[in-house]
């Protein structure tokens, strides 16, 4: 029994490690492929100088961010806002503690599940853990003591409440066809068929939530440069930057992994490990995020506010229905 | 362990709370009231309720807060300016009140607490169903009437709020 124990956590400290470490990693890609790949759509060549074809790039940014000086504004409230950066990663990386990315392996004659842990309210985790997201945002905006940053976080909050809802609500049709809000039983559910079929609509609804929720073009009013300098983060420097800029990455990173669970069947996939699916996957709708970033020009306030209330929650309720409709006529 | 986490976080609400009640700046209180909101999530977690813990969060410490935040922000309240009590009258009352409630609080521990039987819905019977699922059963069948008015009044305050904005 305690020897029992032992394993169990030692192997969840272990995932959680591995996680947290292979996270980190694409969130440091991630920097480098979003530049080039929207250098390129541009006609341009990106970064070139530092490594081949400017790959170290990242790490010379890294390096960049961590000598610069730290400035803490003087009418600032200085825990918020040191807080703040922290408030807006955490809830980022916790977010995985649900998600799967693999089938059961056998490990030294131990079946280890590929989830951090499998908890029988996933889905309800993954919104509790999101929501408070946004706190991270709004502290930073308020706490910098500037007009520019406070009006980036009062749209932060705006805007993602207003998308929170229809980002639950598109997911619920999955969850009516599944019947289990645990995440592994929603991947082994679409052993034959990916939900992106049967859900389309849900699908859509939830690629423009997410792409709001994430704050990224064209949905990224609370750090429009052109009206707001930089929004909630104008006064950070340094490494608190640094923070605010990787739980942007983290959230993409994790709201595609919601995607590939919960539409694009997950690890499922013939002949590659399943592993490997996740992260093509992963990788597929990490890159959409960028290409949408290099066509879309950013919405106009009211138009965000219209687009969340009046079109898409309507239509995620009526997907609701429809698929209740559906799921009754055929027993 | 469970005993341990259960004070842990007992004592963080009632910190907490305190905080929230002597705390000059209103955006700090708010921010204390989230930490009541969260560690009494983990107490509904240790009693098993892991459906009510998650909604709590989402609900509480995720939406309605964040709309007080927001309130807060826009109006721009700040430390500096004394609010005004509006209702000086009520201090007297007040402590009696208290007293009253820490009276009977004392009253309750020293008294032994009388078990009823036990229900149809054990902790073991709650765990292999699911939390979530067994309230969703219930809901739609033993209590359907009183969820369907609580809807409707939900409804009916959505609705006021929409007047009471458009109004002008």
């Amino acid at each position: 029994m305690d020897k029992e124990f032992f394993i169990y956590v030692l192997i969840s400290c272990i995932k959680i490690l591995i996680v947290f470490g292979v996270i980190q990693f694409m969130i440091i890609s991630m920097i480098w492929i979003e530049r080039k790949v929207m250098a390129h759509m541009q006609v341009r060549l990106g970064p070139m100088r530092v490594g081949p074809h400017g790959l170290l790039q990242p790490i010379a940014d890294g390096i960049k961010l961590l000598f610069k000086e730290d400035i803490i504004p003087e009418r600032a409230d200085k825990l918020l806002f040191v807080l703040a950066p922290a408030m807006s990663l955490v809830p980022a990386l916790i977010t995985f503690a649900v998600i799967p990315f693999g089938d059961k392996v056998q490990i030294f004659g131990y079946s280890v599940d590929l989830v951090i842990t499998d908890i029988n309210i996933g889905f309800l985790y993954i919104f509790a853990v999101g929501s408070l997201g946004i706190y991270g945002i709004v502290m930073a905006g308020w706490a910098s003591n500037n007009k520019y940053s406070l009006l980036g976080g009062i749209r932060a909050s705006a805007q993602m409440i207003s998308y929170e809802l229809t980002l639950g609500i598109s997911l619920i049709g999955v969850i009516m066809l599944t019947g289990s809000l645990s995440l592994v039983d929603i991947v082994n559910a679409q052993a034959k068929l990916w939900n992106i079929v049967l859900q389309p609509v849900g699908f859509f609804i939830y690629a423009i939530s997410a792409l709001a929720e994430v704050n990224r073009t064209p949905f990224d009013l609370p750090e429009a440069e052109s009206e707001l300098v930089a929004g909630y983060h104008t006064e950070y420097s340094s490494m608190k930057f640094a923070m605010f800029f990787m739980a942007e990455y983290a959230n993409m990173i994790t709201v595609s992994a919601i995607a590939v669970t919960f539409f694009l069947g997950g690890w499922q996939g013939p002949f590659l490990p399943p592993v490997a699916w996740f992260m093509i996957k992963l990788s597929c709708c990490l890159f959409c995020f960028i290409w949408l970033r290099s066509t879309y020009p950013r919405l106009r306030y009211d138009q965000l506010m219209h687009l969340g209330w009046k079109f898409l929650l309507p239509l995620s309720l009526l997907n609701i229905l429809i698929t209740g409709l559906v799921m009754v006529l055929k027993g | 362990m469970e005993a341990y986490l259960f004070y842990i976080m007992a004592a963080v609400a009632v910190v907490s709370a305190v905080y929230l009640i002597f705390e000059k700046n209103p955006v700090y209180s708010i921010l204390y009231l989230v930490m009541i909101l969260i560690s009494i999530a983990v107490l509904y977690l240790l009693l098993g309720a892991q459906f009510i813990a998650a909604v709590q969060i989402i609900v509480y410490a995720g939406a309605i807060m964040v709309l007080f935040l927001f309130v807060v922000m826009l109006l721009n309240l700040s430390a500096k300016e004394e609010l005004k009590d509006a209702l000086s009258f009520q201090k007297i009352p007040a402590i009696v009140m208290g007293i009253v409630l820490l009276s009977a609080i004392g009253i309750i521990l020293r008294s032994k607490i009388p078990l009823g039987k036990q229900g149809e819905y054990t902790s073991a019977y709650v765990h292999d169903v699911g939390n979530t699922q067994l309230i969703g059963k219930l809901l739609f069948t033993k209590y359907l009437l009183p969820f369907e008015i609580t809807s409707i009044l939900l409804f009916i305050a959505a609705i006021g709020a929409i007047i009471l904005a458009k109004r002008k």
